[in-house]
């Protein structure tokens, strides 16, 4: 199991929220990644360039975490390769269908104070719940 | 700096938040999630840390009157709360709950080379591929059956949730 970890969280954090600020201030637009990746998807809106700047910049924070830390890419549950196909399936439609994710909603939504994002983050929470407490409850940790 | 590079270094500093954060260990995704079991509220102080400084910050930046290098501020409009908002956020709760991860950190974890994380990107690009073609079916109705009598009715459809709508 996972240690508690505050302050590394509160710090992650406090990056993520500047983040989210500094494409706000320069481009004008929500790091909502679910909307930036899903953009690329739907017919061309001529903003192609920034979506995929933004993607590599996680990329390229990502490859310095593998190069310097790769600890933090433990992923520590045992998931079927059908299971992480279903979940993988349901994270891109729904984030689509609710316009947002935990970036999108549960960060930018809720920093704006949007009612929306409010409901979505609840409901996202709720739902993440309840499909943990079966696995680790009712089907003994792994699928 | 220039638009281009902000958005770069933006995903980059993402990144980091998201690794230094947790975020991208799907065990410590799942404890958060387990409330009735071995609880580890970390990723609280990940959203907290990240909505005290972006609600500041956002109310600052919004007293512009535009971005630094666009013409205009790309937020969120809507307040309608419908069963598209909830059903999606349910449906991506689920497989949040299944997998430990969402978008940010599947994608910043694609750099481990590790085979779930990959499977779960693809399945997860995808769904939202799926999205775009169940979406245009929604938002084109009606339109094929009355062609032939008025022409001009047949493209009225706006497309649906683009651009700026998406969180």
């Amino acid at each position: 199991m996972e240690q508690f970890t505050p302050i590394a969280s509160l710090c992650g954090g406090i990056l993520i929220g500047l983040s989210a600020s500094l494409l706000l201030l320069s481009d004008g637009k929500i790091a909502g990644i679910s909307g930036i990746v899903g953009g690329l998807l739907s017919p061309p809106k001529n903003d192609t360039t920034w979506r995929v700047l933004f993607i590599a910049g996680l990329l390229t924070g990502g490859f310095l975490f593998q190069l310097f830390s790769p600890s933090v890419f433990t992923i520590g549950i045992s998931r079927s390769t059908s299971v992480l196909i279903v979940a993988g399936l349901c994270v891109g439609f729904g984030t689509r269908l609710g316009n947002g994710c935990t970036s999108g909603h549960g960060v930018c939504g809720i920093s704006r104070f949007s009612p929306r994002s409010l409901v979505s983050t609840i409901t996202f929470i709720a739902t993440g719940a309840i499909t943990v407490y079966i696995i680790n409850h009712l089907l003994g940790g792994s699928l | 700096m220039n638009s281009a590079l902000v958005a770069f270094v933006s995903g980059l500093i993402f990144a980091i938040g998201l690794a230094i954060g947790g975020m991208t260990k799907p065990a410590k995704v799942a404890g958060f999630l387990d409330f009735t079991g071995n609880w580890d509220p970390s990723l609280m102080f990940v959203m907290g840390g990240a909505v005290m400084v972006h609600a500041v910050l956002y109310r600052l930046i919004r007293h512009r009157p535009t971005p630094l290098f666009a013409a205009t501020f790309s937020v969120p409009t809507r307040h309608n709360i419908d069963a598209r908002l909830i059903g999606g956020a349910a449906l991506f709760g689920i497989g949040w709950g299944l997998s430990g991860f969402c978008p940010g950190p599947a994608i910043t974890s694609l750099a481990s080379g590790k085979s779930p994380v990959v499977i779960f990107v693809v399945a997860m690009i995808v769904g939202m591929y799926l999205y775009t073609l169940v979406d245009k079916l929604w938002t084109r109705p009606q339109a094929e059956p009355r062609k032939e009598s008025s022409p001009r009715l047949a493209t009225p459809t706006t497309p649906a949730f683009q651009g700026p709508q998406d969180a």
